[in-house]
């Protein structure tokens, strides 16, 4: 799939911002006042960050208010439906507890399980498609999840228990990793079952509809080199598990490791969510023999 | 949402404002086309369900007309030449300015030397008109683009049996129960082949194609036979050794209805050696089944024995038939001997001849309708052997291409498959045999009209268009001894014989829609550098080039002078029975173009430009008697011409009441008519004149009735070619007109009055190791000539084309996906991206034809693929065979047809380095038109 | 709504001949050409005539060369278009209701004025049969000529999608699945028509007719029986064959 810097921007920055409300909102860190505000100013900006970054891929943003509509079948719905509540509820949250000091505890908890449930919906919208074999799984939903968690217990000043949720999220995505490289060869799509050909042999392609490219090509059959991605999901495990493991664990706390696991994090995150697009395969690529 | 904004349950929008039919012109199909039209604008090409041609069905090039009609590369008006030659710099002028300055040239040349001024035409669908214009001019270089297309087929089909394939006939699609194919370029007839092989599937009946290359047609056959290129004659010739020597022969058919009976002079030391024994009619004598006594051949009631042998004055004469059966059931013919040549097994060969011999005669269909021979004997049925042949360019262009399709259409003859139900049917005007069509002329007096038509048949030496010396008439050569039966010209020999001056030098060089700088001609680099060499005082070696075309292509820019023609939809045509007829088998038919949208530029049908251009060089029957102009424009002319008393271009609705059919006076309402009809005319074939046509007596008088000729003509088909031998007995010395000596052996070779196989020239001529692979193209059903490129639409389907290497050779070269070659031949060098194709024969390479681009022409950005990764085979061809060493300028075309013999190819490839652009990457000419806009989004105004 | 409706009244789709189809790219063009004048935004062409031209096409052939264990290689044509598939994954994900499958016909459509562009109709759909107009930012798609099979400002013959009304080789047909006595129907029962990707789960409408078993017509054994080797022997046989005329 086409790693749009839009949707990579979207999953990730608003994973992370919907991870650190969902901390926010159930007391931690433990802050109040200007600092609170710093905290949720952050959280919203990385939510609403995402979700308007994810707007720049629509070819017709006029009608994006539509996406609302369709909450009973479509995941992308309900995660616009989820990310408004979500900020709504967290907005008041937010409200009363830098404003008033005051900490709602159920609209904390409604706020905390709306803000993670509309990760899962992102989650969700990739995880639905049986057309994306490596995306087909739980897994991904999983890993979103922990993302969210682990990013925002990171970002949240959580220490100790960032250090052991992003342990948890390196050893998931190992896993996903490993099983998404068998996930295209397991969902027993071929060239030969999309034309219905494999009734007689072997298929290739001879000539392609178009020479050049298409929307299809560009959108869902961008490839890239298995010596290339092995490197990048080298760099951004170190970056975004690794480092910041290790900054948590054995670095003296300060704001500057902080700041650098942070960072570490968020750039590694972008590297491996870069891979989470591009190295899925569409199986309509097989149509172009690719 | 909702449902109220979705579309309606029973959306029935209006398509448009008006209808307007006429005629495709996206390829030679020649397809009846319905233009939708709203506001003026041209919404919707849809085919035209009525129409004879394509039955309402249109292929992709038709319905990519729109953008062809709108194209950014139509030339907006007359130009003169500023820049050098090639440079693509010109300058606007008037009609005006453009008709002196072309009379300026043609004018002066016509009193002395007419044939300096050399006409020809491309993709001319109006020869008669334009034939008649180069007459009154008195020119004798006058053709069309026949000799490189596929006139071998033509010339084989009409010497043989009077018609060939597609414009002249076709299949029995709906009796056929076994249809083969050989090497089809895939376009010509293009939706009646799709439509009639879909149609023979669906009736259960089965397809073998032959090519080397498995597309199209030959991807849908049932049975795939990947023939060596060049060698499908002996193919064919060990089909008929089988079939002889298991006896699978119509032996009464052909009794009947060919020349096997006519008796030969066997004795290879008599004087009338090989020629027919004759009455003193003149008729040829058959040996009487009933008497044994001889008998003329069309005498009433005579059965011509075909086991009869004859002696007369100490001379043996036998039948044709069994020369034929001698010469085919030879040893060097049998299955064994040709399979390895054709890259076949013999076994494979033996099992397809049985299966045309078990359809043909244990499939036999018949029908209760009775008719009459020419003979007048009465049948009670008609007899139908229902297997169907079709070819086209694959067989023809190789230098042995004459005597293969005579091959061909002697193995639907010996099958009895030719008329008859289920076999290949003639479509009205033909049968046509060759002594019906006109034979060849050159000028006799300067400053006067040709006294007949250039193009014609030659039936032995005294017919060629030679002076005292043996030399050419003609600046092409045609009906010379270099290619005696080339009855279409031999346009890609017009540039370099003229920059040879060989036989002569030229004066003015004027071309309709023919892309000569480019994918027409062979060789095109050295086409280019012929148009642009000068002479030691700075002029150009050909002085002056008039070229007229309605887009900016590539030859636009090596003209002085161009006369900017319309689009298909802008203008009149007729696309008549005096021409290249659009008819069916079951009826006579005739069509029209009328302009549906008026143009928008200062352009003219290039026609409406002769008939001005006619007038102001005062050409006899271009201009009335007080001198003023004969006809107004071309639709003037397509009313009021008669080419004979009462017959003229167009067959509909004759006579001022539009009552006459083929016959009658002008009407000056026709075309209205031919537009109420839907753009065209056709007059069905009475039913019992559908099979046999020859030889039926209904059909000959419908065919008198209709115009077609003017007295029946019963024929036989030639078996034995007479015309043929007689050139050959010229090469052997005999009679006043003698080729050169040099010309004889190949002469005496080629000239075989039975077909025999000879390796094609370049096969012969060049080193197997050196170059070890055969070169073929094919052109997309989806692009036609070089028209597709410009079209925004098809360039998307296909806009760069690679070769295809066979698999083997890929695997043994190391190519992977994405690399370049380089494919040398003993011509030339060019660097080409690959791709592996294993659907093909193992010794052969192909690509599409004409998708390469110059950079620089059609409107299309200099970057475009067209230009920096298609490419065109053409540059290692040559026009010439590799020089002999007898300073000597050996064509490289068939001997007797003068077809090019662009199949002949042979290469070489090795791994180039990766990456574009293609070699050779030509600079450049400055477009007339600029580059078509950005993006498109054609239907926003609807 | 984007939820599927749980039965249609007819089921409208096409049967695709792939023993018929000749790779022309007829149907391909026609159906460019009607559907960008016709249904919704026009069919865009970007770069049209420069170096990249790309546009939107509801209908594309590819070309596949398959080769079979024994036996020489086969080149298949192979058009697709929508499958207008009765479990369509393009229509649920839609967010907008923009995509939605007809309860009376089963065609999908996706009404152009509800559509943002987000792409995920296609990201659904395993078939490519969805492409994003890059200049309208609208997702386009084949409605089966739902403006031409209904439309009653044609003539009744010409009620048929446009890719089946002008494909010359007669390889698209144009049906309803739902009655078993269509034609359609019947050409699928006879010919043992098939589905796209089964494993996907999107029980396509569209079916496709494979290839007739080729290269068995001829094999390599049958031959004719000899009934003369020599010229001699020939004459013989001839002089006995006329007799029978």
């Amino acid at each position: 799939m086409h790693p749009a810097p839009s949707v990579i921007i979207f999953t990730t920055l608003s994973g992370l911002g919907f991870g650190l409300l969902a901390w926010l909102a159930l007391g931690y860190p433990d802050v109040s006042g200007v600092v609170a505000f710093v905290f949720y100013a952050i959280a919203f900006a990385l939510a609403v960050g995402g979700l308007l970054a994810s707007t720049f891929h629509l070819g017709n943003r006029k009608n994006a208010i539509k996406a609302f509509s369709q909450w009973r079948t479509s995941w992308l719905s309900r995660e616009g439906v989820g990310a408004v509540t979500s900020l709504i509820v967290m907005g008041v949250y937010a409200a009363g507890h830098i404003f008033l000091g005051e900490k709602w505890g159920a609209l904390g908890v409604l706020g905390a399980v709306l803000s993670l449930g509309t990760v899962f919906t992102t989650s969700m919208i990739y995880a639905q498609l049986k057309t994306v074999p490596r995306w087909n799984t739980p897994w991904t939903s999983v890993l979103f999840m922990l993302h969210a968690i682990a990013g925002g217990a990171l970002l949240a000043g959580q220490v100790t228990v960032a250090a052991i949720l992003l342990a948890v999220l390196g050893l998931v995505q190992i896993v996903a990793w490993q099983q998404g490289d068998g996930a295209f060869a397991a969902s027993g799509a071929s060239l030969e079952t999309a034309t219905g050909l494999g009734r007689i042999g072997k298929v290739r392609q001879l000539e392609a509809p178009h020479s050049g490219e298409n929307y299809l090509l560009k959108e869902m059959a961008f490839e890239v080199g298995r010596k290339h991605a092995r490197k990048l999901r080298a760099i951004g495990f170190v970056l975004a598990i690794g480092l910041p493991v290790a900054l948590l664990l054995l670095a003296p706390v300060n704001h500057f490791v902080a700041l650098l696991a942070v960072v570490s994090h968020i750039a590694g995150v972008f590297a491996t969510r870069w891979l989470f697009f591009a190295e899925a395969k569409h199986v309509v690529s097989l149509y172009y023999g690719r | 949402m909702s449902q109220g904004t979705k579309i309606a349950a029973r959306p029935s929008p209006k398509v448009s404002d008006e209808i307007r039919k006429t005629t495709c012109y996206m390829c030679a199909c020649r397809c009846g086309i319905n233009v939708h039209l709203q506001d003026g604008k041209v919404k919707y090409i849809e085919g035209n369900r009525d129409h004879p041609v394509n039955k309402g069905v249109l292929c992709a090039k038709g319905s990519a007309g729109i953008m062809q009609h709108y194209s950014p590369a139509r030339l907006k008006a007359p130009m003169k030449r500023v820049g050098p030659r090639g440079s693509g710099e010109f300058e606007e002028i008037s009609w005006d300015e453009a008709y002196d300055i072309a009379v300026g040239w043609m004018g002066p040349l016509r009193d002395k030397t007419p044939e300096k001024l050399a006409f020809f035409t491309g993709r001319d669908q109006s020869q008669s008109f334009t034939s008649l214009w180069a007459q009154a001019y008195g020119t004798p270089n006058y053709a069309a683009h026949g000799g490189f297309c596929s006139v071998n087929m033509a010339a084989a089909g009409i010497y043989t049996m009077g018609g060939a394939f597609w414009e002249f006939g076709q299949p029995d699609w709906d009796r056929a129960k076994l249809f083969m194919i050989f090497g089809v370029a895939e376009d010509h007839d293009s939706n009646p082949i799709k439509a009639g092989i879909g149609r023979l599937k669906a009736n259960g009946g089965k397809v073998i194609g032959v090519n080397p290359i498995r597309s199209g047609y030959n991807a849908v056959a049932d049975e795939w036979i990947g023939i060596t290129p060049g060698t499908d004659g002996l193919f064919i010739m060990a089909i008929m050794h089988e079939l002889l020597r298991a006896g699978k022969v119509d032996l009464e058919y052909l009794c009947r209805y060919t020349n096997a009976g006519f008796l030969v002079s066997a004795d290879e030391g008599a004087d009338d050696f090989g020629l027919f024994l004759r009455d003193a009619e003149g008729k040829a004598q058959v040996v009487d089944r009933a008497n044994g006594g001889l008998a003329a051949y069309d005498a009433k009631g005579v059965t011509a024995n075909l086991a009869a042998s004859y002696s007369q004055d100490g001379k043996t004469y036998r039948t044709a038939f069994q020369l034929l059966a001698e010469t085919y059931l030879d040893a060097r013919y049998s299955p064994d001997a040709v399979a390895e040549t054709c890259g076949l097994t013999a076994a494979k060969i033996r099992a397809v001849a049985a299966e045309l011999a078990r359809v043909a005669f244990e499939e036999e269909i018949t029908i209760d309708q009775p008719w009459t021979d020419w003979k007048g004997e009465k049948h009670d049925k008609m007899i139908g052997r229902p297997v169907a042949f079709h070819a086209m360019r694959g067989i023809s262009a190789h230098s042995n291409g004459f005597q293969t399709c005579r091959a061909l259409h002697l193995l639907q003859i010996l099958l009895g498959s030719v008329e008859v139900p289920g076999g290949f049917r003639f479509k009205p005007p033909y049968p046509k045999p060759p002594e019906a069509h006109p034979k060849p002329h050159a000028c006799d007096k300067p400053g006067q009209p040709l006294p007949g038509p250039h193009l014609g048949y030659p039936m032995g030496p005294e017919d060629l268009l030679i002076d005292d010396d043996g030399n050419p008439k003609r600046i092409d050569k045609a009906f010379s001894w270099e290619n005696p039966f080339s009855v279409h010209g031999l346009m890609h020999m017009v540039i370099s014989n003229a920059h040879a001056g060989d036989p002569y030098k030229i004066d003015t060089l004027f071309l309709y829609m023919a892309n000569m700088a480019w994918n027409s001609s062979m060789n095109t680099s050295e086409v280019m550098r012929m148009l642009t060499d000068q002479n030691d005082n700075g002029d150009y070696v050909i002085p002056h080039i008039i070229y007229s075309d309605a887009y900016s292509s590539e030859m636009v820019a090596y003209a002085d002078l161009i006369l900017p023609d319309t689009t298909y939809l802008e203008r009149h045509d007729c696309i008549s029975l005096l021409d290249r007829p659009i008819c069916e088998a079951d009826a006579a038919a005739d069509a029209i173009r009328w302009p549906v949208v008026e143009p928008d530029r200062n352009v003219k049908g290039f026609q409406s430009a002769l008939c001005d251009l006619g007038a102001r060089l005062g050409l006899p029957g271009w201009v009335n008697e007080d001198g003023s102009q004969k006809y107004a424009d071309y639709a003037d002319y397509i009313t009021t011409h008669e080419r004979r008393p009462g017959v003229g271009p167009l067959a509909g609705w004759r006579n001022e009441d539009g009552s006459g059919e083929g016959r009658g006076a002008p009407n000056p309402d026709q075309l209205d008519k031919y537009i109420e009809n839907g753009g065209f005319w056709m007059g069905h074939v009475p039913e019992e004149a559908l099979y046999y046509k020859p030889w039926n007596a209904a059909y000959q008088d419908w065919a008198v009735g209709i115009g077609l000729f003017d007295a029946p003509q019963p024929y036989v088909f030639n078996l034995y070619l007479e015309p043929a031998r007689k050139m050959q007995r010229a090469a052997e010395g005999i009679g006043d007109s003698q080729p050169p000596e040099n010309m004889r052996e190949r002469i005496k070779a080629a000239f075989t009055p039975l077909p025999e196989w000879y390796q094609p020239f370049e096969d012969a001529a060049v080193d197997h190791d050196e170059y070890p692979l055969h070169a073929l193209t094919q052109r997309p059903m989806h692009m036609y000539h070089s028209w597709g490129s410009q079209n925004a639409w098809l360039r998307q389907i296909t806009n760069v084309n690679r070769l295809y290497i066979p698999g083997k050779v890929w695997d043994e070269k190391g190519f992977e996906e994405g690399d370049w070659a380089y494919v040398t031949s003993v011509h030339g060098k060019i660097k080409v991206p690959v791709a592996r194709m294993d659907a093909l024969n193992g010794d052969t390479v192909w690509t599409w034809n004409a998708i390469g681009k110059k950079r620089g022409a059609w409107a299309l950005s200099e970057d475009a693929p067209e230009a920096t990764q298609g490419f065109l085979l053409n540059h290692l061809i040559h026009e010439l065979l590799p020089d002999k060493g007898d300073g000597l300028r050996w064509a490289n075309s068939d001997p007797v047809t003068g077809q090019a013999a662009w199949f002949d190819l042979r290469v070489n490839i090795e791994k180039a380095p990766a990456g574009g652009p293609s070699e050779p990457a030509h600079p450049a000419a400055k477009s007339q038109v600029g580059q078509g806009p950005a993006h498109v989004a054609y239907g926003e105004d609807f | 709504m984007t939820a599927l409706p749980e039965k249609t009244e007819k089921k409208l789709g096409l049967v695709i001949d792939l023993d018929t189809c000749v790779g022309c790219h007829a149907c391909v063009v026609n159906c460019k050409e009607w559907n960008t004048s016709n249904y919704g935004t026009p069919l865009s062409d970007m770069d049209a005539y420069g170096a990249a031209p790309e546009g939107t096409f509801l209908n594309r052939v590819h070309s596949y060369e398959v080769t079979p264990q024994s036996g020489c290689a086969q080149t298949v044509h192979f058009p697709k278009s929508c499958l207008h598939c009765d479990d369509a994954p393009c229509v649920t994900v839609c967010p907008t209701g923009a995509s939605y499958k007809r309860s009376e016909d089963g065609i999908v459509l996706v009404n152009e004025t509800d559509c943002m562009g987000c792409g995920l109709c296609a990201w659904a759909c395993p078939y490519g049969a969805r492409e994003l107009d890059q200049l309208a930012g609208i997702m386009k798609k084949c409605t089966l000529c739902v403006d031409r099979i209904y439309n009653e400002n044609i003539p009744e013959e010409d009620r048929e999608p446009a890719c089946v009304r002008t494909c010359p080789a007669g390889a698209r047909h144009f049906g309803d699945f739902a009655d078993p006595d269509s034609k359609v129907s019947r050409l699928v029962a006879e010919r043992d028509g098939m589905d796209l990707m089964p494993e996907m789960g999107t029980a396509p409408v569209n079916k496709y007719l494979p290839p007739r078993k080729k290269d068995v017509l001829v094999g390599e054994t049958k031959q004719l029986d000899a009934k003369s080797e020599e010229p001699k022997g020939f004459l013989a046989w001839l002089d006995k064959a006329l007799e029978a005329i």
